[in-house]
């Protein structure tokens, strides 16, 4: 297995691809859950906890069931059924068998259930043409990426919410300024990592 | 027409099986849900203003459903929500609710302090207080641009002349505003309320009088004249002690400044 390559599509769905503020997906999440640090850490690890788990089940489902009976058209609502299964699942099962961890992530996890980011993940695996191990490390890295924009956002959104912009500017004006803004800051970084790793 | 019936059927049992394994799984993992929960949860107020001491009034209902801490914590939902909450718990109690409510202790409005200076910019006491303790030349004082109103969540709190005013029906002594309040001016006292100090200064007679026309003074007046002995003058300000006060308001009539109300 090419380590190197693992990197770069990690790295590359952190940064380069970031799913939030790169490809503008999950933004709803986005901006509702990043009013504090700590909620918004806590729905950026239960992202990353989907994400993987998604993948885990529709890069088989896709590889071996759809696409050997031609069935490559239903990958959106197949896709879409098994996440919002797979997340009301591990909703039952957190809260029979670890009440603490439940408390913490339970609130974001229904919120997550046909979230576009962790369907567009999945779907992306499929069109990239990864192996097994390559999707499961673009749904951790597409993960991170989120827990990473949501956590500098909060950060953004602290200051602005204590400073006092115009009248018209109040509230959501000036929180989707800040985030355009901070989406273009992450335009820098493309060719950053494929000329690193090259 | 093969492919479109494959579909249908594929895709129904995927269905089918993700519809089985979670009612399976939900019926596996049953989780007790204690009804009591609930019904306290609907007799508390749901403003989560931490009176209780718990961060909302779910974790609050929680708590006390499990008999772990007492009922007559919530001081929003009052005499009628604490005896429904003893009444759905079974609970039988001689305490009483302990009534609470918030008092300004400042009298500077616009008429009675002088100001430093003319405070123009984000209109928050939070923020003007880190400008050299706000636009008021007494810094002890409420900065009056009402950071407790925006909190309160009993609406008891208004601002007249750079002044927070409470309205004592409307407040439900759960401290909020004082948490919030950048000068700590406003304290949680216990009900009945029969007179109280309004004013925080701890400076000289004085300099009180130079910013301030209904500053205490600390001319000791009140002190000598109590006759319960529950008024102290420390570093030059009234202090009363409220569990010894019966509310004879004899410091009322001797205060010179008419700070004490």
């Amino acid at each position: 297995m090419d380590f190197r390559a693992l990197i770069v599509i990690m790295m590359s769905a952190v940064l380069v691809n970031n799913y939030v503020l790169r490809q503008f997906l999950g933004v709803c999440p986005f901006l509702g859950v990043s009013r504090d640090f700590k909620s918004s850490v806590g729905m950026g690890f239960a992202v990353i906890f989907v994400m993987m788990l998604a993948t885990t089940v529709t890069w088989p489902i896709q590889i071996f069931l759809l696409n050997t009976s031609g069935l490559e058209f239903m990958q959106t609502v197949v896709f879409i059924l098994v996440i919002a299964t797979l997340v009301q699942l591990v909703e039952v099962v957190l809260k029979r068998y670890f009440p603490a961890l439940f408390a913490s992530l339970g609130v974001y996890l229904p919120l997550m259930t046909t979230n576009c980011a962790v369907l567009a993940v999945t779907i992306s695996n499929i069109n990239q043409g990864y192996t097994y191990a390559e999707a499961l490390v673009h749904a951790l890295g597409a993960g991170l990426g989120f827990l990473l924009a949501m956590v500098l956002f909060t950060g953004v959104r602290t200051q602005t919410e204590s400073a006092d912009p115009p009248e018209a500017f109040k509230g959501i004006p000036i929180t989707l300024i800040s985030a355009a803004l901070l989406s273009l800051a992450f335009f820098g970084f493309d060719g950053v990592i494929e000329n690193i790793f090259r | 027409m093969d492919t479109i019936f494959v579909a249908i059927i594929s895709f129904s049992a995927i269905g089918l099986i993700c519809a089985v394994t979670i009612t399976v799984a939900s019926k596996l993992m049953f989780v007790k849900v204690d009804f009591n929960v609930e019904k306290v949860r609907k007799c508390l107020p749901g403003a989560n203003c931490g009176a209780c001491g718990y961060s909302s009034c779910d974790i609050y209902a929680e708590v006390v459903s499990k008999g772990e801490v007492a009922t007559n914590l919530c001081l929003p939902a009052g005499e009628a929500g604490f005896e429904a909450i003893n009444e759905i718990l079974g609970v039988k109690t001689s305490e009483g609710l302990a009534k609470m409510t918030a008092v300004v202790q400042c009298l500077g409005d616009t008429n009675t302090v002088k100001d430093k200076m003319k405070y123009v910019g984000i209109s928050t006491c939070f923020a003007a207080k880190q400008l050299f303790g706000g636009q008021e030349s007494c810094t002890f004082g409420c900065l009056g641009l009402g950071d407790c109103v925006a909190v309160c969540p009993s609406d008891a709190i208004c601002v007249k002349g750079r002044l927070a005013r409470i309205h004592p029906d409307r407040c439900s002594g759960c401290g909020v505003c004082a948490k919030v309040c950048p000068t700590n001016v406003i304290a949680i006292e216990p009900e009945p309320l029969h007179v109280a100090v309004r004013c925080k200064s701890k400076e000289r007679g004085k300099a009180v009088r130079q910013k301030c026309s209904r500053g205490c003074i600390g001319c000791k007046k009140c002190e000598t004249v109590c006759p319960v002995k529950t008024i102290q003058v420390v570093d030059s300000l009234a202090v009363i002690d409220h569990t010894l006060c019966y509310g004879c308001k004899e410091c009322v009539d001797v205060c010179i400044v008419k700070c004490i109300l």
